[in-house]
């Protein structure tokens, strides 16, 4: 960074923005250094720095999502070539917890924040609906890392949770209406009950203690 | 003696009837104890004696002698007879939701022992100490220890250490050294106890028993993580209490108070510590142990039971031969174990341990509190209005206390802190049970001198707790609404849990943190790779959405076959009945092959849905008699499909029985589109222009019924083959699950042949995907139709 100055205005822009503390930015920061190797931007390549990353069954998913437009709130589809620290921020804050403390259209607006950046993960042809195509995409990842599971069980249990999907959203449907994909209001409802806050956030702690407990 | 009758139905005539039952018995029981008392007072040795003492002039047609069996038939009468007030107590169905199951027990004891304390009778000697810690504490403690639902434990780990240990070192020393500043006071007459004394009452009067409040707590459906609190402590605590009276036995046994110096204290917390940490080491050994043992034993299925038990029982007691603690070693073995070994044994044997253990904690439990209540009828009482009240206040002081200062700490932690609701509801769990009564029970008489007076405080703690707060927890739960578990078994909610786990996973490792979701991957990694290997019999891959996504399908076939086999008639009638109802869907051929992948993956499921009832099993009985139902059924299927071959697929086009995924009934041009492009990009998966989910059943085909019946039927002699290209396919168990799959396979080939010439292309991919449409297709037409994956709210 450059002058103590201009940084920490920078930092409390950040902050602003993001939501973070001039803390976690600064940890991320470092972080972020060390995967770009002292660049300003991060390619897609330099996700093959993290050694864990790569046993992760879904990590093209990952990865794609750090430079999914949709995400960095830069356009409605394409991909990103690069990033910069203010992005990488950016994609990072989805995963902050939910401050219950605010009211309850910002927990709310949080958590369809969420949901959205799950949605897109999903959807990765940025149609604004998940296919089935893309639903059996995303369970041949999640079981890729099973090698005696196949492909043909891998869609089957797609489609059945695409069939399942659609009981949810659409309830009873007409003979000859056919089921597009799940938008992003059925997702919402899919996840109705289960609680979000709980699952999607990652503990943003000085690096070197180890939480042990939830 | 009085014969066991039935009971009729009916909660009251069941109680009288069980009264008069133990009055004639025990009546008999005294009455024939009097007179064989006078011709023999020991053993069985001197049943011959006793008949030949007075010179027998003549052969005696009957004889009686009631002390040879007396032990043995006192205490199966004990069983039987809280086996059936039980009975009773789950006829009335009210019942069970106002007060808990221990509370019915306790009183059955309580009845046993007026019935004894007032024929004066002597008890058998159900408990003493090598009895009570040798052979009742195990089961109970194996089957907890078994039945833990490990994930939501293994993640709440640290909060519940944290609770559970220091919780019962806060209860313990604050309730003993509390009730020693009471014993200073002179007034109440108790001077003569001193520290050590009120100490080890302190620790075994806080050796908390929950199973009212994991009752209560299930059947509201609270949320996980409070669950999880209770059961964990519920886990530990046994074992720490007695880990914490032994020592406390152990300084008592040195004679003078006053030689205890630091040293002592020191070595009594290092000795805590190693015995807590070297029995959970044992246990674990013993569980791989057996968990490698088992992987051998698939050609005497009938011994597997016998392993489990033995070596759990083994670790026990090899860890109770170090001084180490047996309790937290067969929890641990327990809990090791199960995970290889349910995939290890038969699907008869994991039954039959299932069962085992329940009954087997069940029998412990029920003698203790018998007995309990036995012994609350009974001479031996010392009441001290001081020390009983004081007790009282105090143990429901320092567990508020211990609850409100640990959960507060350890909400610092935890991004998902518990409420101050919930804090309410673990302070208000805190129901003494018997553990704590054994442990007062057996406190050795020549150094406590006043130990009747420990056991009447128990036992005052233990009835209050246990029907005060044991009846007014449901409510409580109730009225302040805690939050609600929200499990539902859904395909969807695995895949996203799935992964969130592994995008959480990703995301830390890309921040460079480390959280406990990376040590869980990589023990998961760890254990792929080595531990199933070694521990598992023939590796087969287990992953929790394909065996959720099988157990759907298995569920959903048995409730259509249940639901079906109401309706016996004619298909096209079936089908014009349902067609205005809930469609749903036969996949028979799935079922079958479900069948024996669930008998591998099921118990990957067991664990998730979290049902931890301590008296009850889930009843599994549906599947076997779904198995029945489902043979019977494809029979009667096959039989009227050969009378009236079109039969099935007879009505007309226009049939509007499609569901969610529409088969587009008009457009087949779009349609042979599909199939076109969906047969190509099997492999590919990337279609651009088709966001509708279709479904290619079959390539070109011209007229609309051809295109109506391939839709429907599909090749049929793929199914065979696809049953055999799922890879969990194989014959393990020969048993029912083969029956089952035979009878249907002549079924399908049997239209396979009509439709054979139909078949143009028959490659792997269109057969693998078709053999999709089958499953909905084919019950369409026997009316069936019961979606074998989804649920219909």
């Amino acid at each position: 960074m450059g002058a103590a100055h201009s940084a920490s205005a920078e930092v409390r822009e950040l902050e602003g923005k993001t939501g973070f503390s001039s803390d976690q930015i600064e940890q991320l920061h470092r972080r972020f250094k060390q995967l770009s190797g002292d660049q300003p931007t991060i390619r897609k390549e330099n996700f093959s720095n993290v050694p864990d990353l790569e046993l992760n069954p879904i990590r093209s998913k990952i990865v794609r999502a750090f430079f999914d437009n949709r995400n960095l709130r830069k356009g409605p589809s394409g991909l990103a070539d690069e990033i910069n620290f203010e992005d990488f921020l950016t994609i990072m804050s989805y995963f902050r917890p939910i401050d219950t403390t605010l009211g309850e259209e910002q927990v709310e607006q949080s958590r369809k924040e969420k949901l959205r950046f799950l949605f897109h993960m999903y959807d990765s042809d940025s149609d604004g609906r998940i296919t089935l195509e893309e639903y059996r995409n995303v369970v041949e990842e999640l079981l890729s890392g099973n090698p005696h599971i196949e492909k043909e069980s891998a869609r089957s249990i797609a489609d059945g949770a695409m069939m399942e999907a659609a009981s949810v959203c659409v309830g009873q449907m007409e003979p000859d209406q056919v089921y597009e994909g799940i938008t992003f209001e059925d997702f919402l409802k899919i996840w109705q009950g289960i609680d979000i806050e709980t699952k999607m956030h990652v503990r943003f702690l000085n690096m070197e203690t180890i939480a042990l407990c939830h | 003696m009085a014969p066991l009758m039935l009971l009729p139905p009916g909660p009251g005539s069941c109680r009288l009837l069980l009264l008069l039952l133990a009055l004639a018995s025990s009546e008999a029981a005294s009455d024939s104890n009097e007179s064989a008392n006078s011709t023999a007072q020991d053993a069985p040795s001197a049943r011959l004696a006793a008949s030949s003492r007075e010179p027998a002039e003549r052969i005696s047609v009957f004889e009686l002698d009631y002390s040879y069996v007396q032990v043995p038939y006192e205490v199966t009468l004990w069983i039987l007879l809280a086996s059936l007030a039980k009975i009773g107590f789950h006829l009335y169905r009210r019942l069970p939701h106002l007060m808990p199951e221990s509370c019915l027990l306790i009183l059955v004891g309580v009845l046993v022992g007026s019935v004894i304390f007032g024929t004066d009778h002597k008890s058998p000697p159900v408990m003493d100490s090598s009895i009570y810690f040798l052979y009742l504490l195990p089961p109970i403690v194996l089957e907890s220890g078994y039945f833990m639902p490990t994930r939501p434990f293994f993640e709440n780990l640290g909060s519940i250490l944290w609770w559970a240990g220091l919780g019962a070192l806060i209860n313990a020393f604050g309730i003993g050294l509390s009730l020693y500043l009471v014993c200073q006071v002179q007034a109440f007459g108790l001077g003569d106890l001193h520290l050590l004394q009120n100490l080890l009452f302190g620790s075994l009067i806080s050796a908390v028993d929950p199973v009212a409040a994991l009752a209560v707590f299930e059947e509201a459906r609270v949320n996980e993580q409070l669950y999880m609190m209770i059961f964990g402590e519920a886990l530990l605590n046994d074992g720490i209490s007695v880990v914490l009276y032994n020592i406390l036995i152990a300084f008592t046994k040195m004679h003078k108070f006053e030689d205890i110096e630091p040293v002592d204290i020191l070595a009594g917390c290092a000795r805590f510590i190693v015995v807590g940490c070297g029995g959970v080491f044992f246990g674990i050994i013993f569980g791989f142990i057996s968990a490698f043992i088992t992987r051998f034993t698939q050609n005497i299925s009938a011994i597997e039971p016998l392993i489990v038990f033995m070596f759990s029982y083994l670790s026990y007691l090899a860890a109770e031969t170090l001084y180490l603690s047996g309790i937290l070693a067969i929890t641990a073995c327990a809990v090791t174990m199960k995970k290889y070994v349910e995939e290890n044994v038969s699907q008869t044997s994991y039954t039959t341990i299932k069962y085992f253990m329940k009954m087997l904690s069940s029998v412990s439990e029920t003698l203790i509190f018998i007995f309990m209540g036995v012994s609350t009828i009974g001479k031996n009482h010392e009441w001290n209005w001081a020390f009983i009240c004081f007790t009282l206040v105090f143990c429901q002081i320092w567990r508020a206390i211990s609850v409100f200062a640990l959960f507060y700490v350890s909400n610092q932690f935890r991004t998902f802190p518990f409420s101050f609701k919930d804090q309410c509801i673990i302070f208000y769990s805190g129901v003494r049970g018997a553990g704590s009564f054994s442990l007062a029970f057996l406190l050795p008489l020549s150094l406590f001198p006043r130990k009747k007076l420990f056991v009447t405080a128990t036992l005052v703690v233990i009835y209050f707790t246990v029907f005060i707060q044991g009846i007014t927890i449901g409510p409580l739960v109730r009225y302040l609404d805690v939050r609600k578990t929200n499990k539902k078994e859904s395909i969807n909610e695995e895949l996203h849990i799935r992964l969130m786990d592994h995008l959480k996973a990703g995301m830390e490792d890309v921040c460079g943190q480390w959280s406990h979701y990376q040590v869980r991957d990589k023990f998961k990694k760890f254990d792929h790779k080595y531990l199933r290997k070694i521990l598992i019999r023939k590796n087969l891959p287990k992953s929790s959405i394909v065996s959720l996504y099988k157990k759907l399908e298995m569920k959903q076939a048995i409730e259509m076959v249940e639901t079906g086999i109401l309706s016996p008639a004619a298909f096209s009638a079936l089908q014009q009945a349902q067609r205005t109802q809930e469609t749903k869907r036969l996949s028979p051929e799935d079922v079958e092959s479900m069948r024996d992948i669930l008998t591998h993956n099921l118990y990957q499921v067991r664990q998730r849905t979290l049902s931890y009832n301590k008296y009850n099993l889930k009843p599994q009985s549906s599947e076997k008699q779904a198995k029945e139902i489902l043979i019977r059924r494809q029979n009667t299927l096959r039989e009227s499909l050969r009378e009236g071959r079109r039969l099935p697929w007879g009505p007309q086009a226009g049939a509007k029985n499609v569901r969610y995924l529409s088969f587009p009934y008009g457009k087949q041009q779009a349609w042979r589109r599909n199939t076109g492009a969906t047969e190509a990009t099997d492999d590919d998966s990337s279609e651009p222009g088709l966001p509708s989910i279709t479904f290619s059943a079959r390539p070109q085909l011209g007229s609309l019924r051809e295109s109506w019946l391939a839709r429907e039927v599909i090749p049929m002699k793929s199914l065979p083959q696809g049953t055999m290209t799922l890879p969990f396919h194989d014959s393990r168990d020969p048993g029912l699950g083969r029956r089952a799959v035979v009878r249907p396979r002549p079924l399908f080939l049997a239209l396979d042949e009509e439709f054979e010439s139909r078949e143009e292309s028959d490659e792997e991919a269109s057969t693998l995907r078709s053999r999709w449409t089958v499953e909905r297709g084919h019950s369409r037409e026997h009316g069936q139709s019961h979606s074998p994956l989804l649920r219909r709210k």
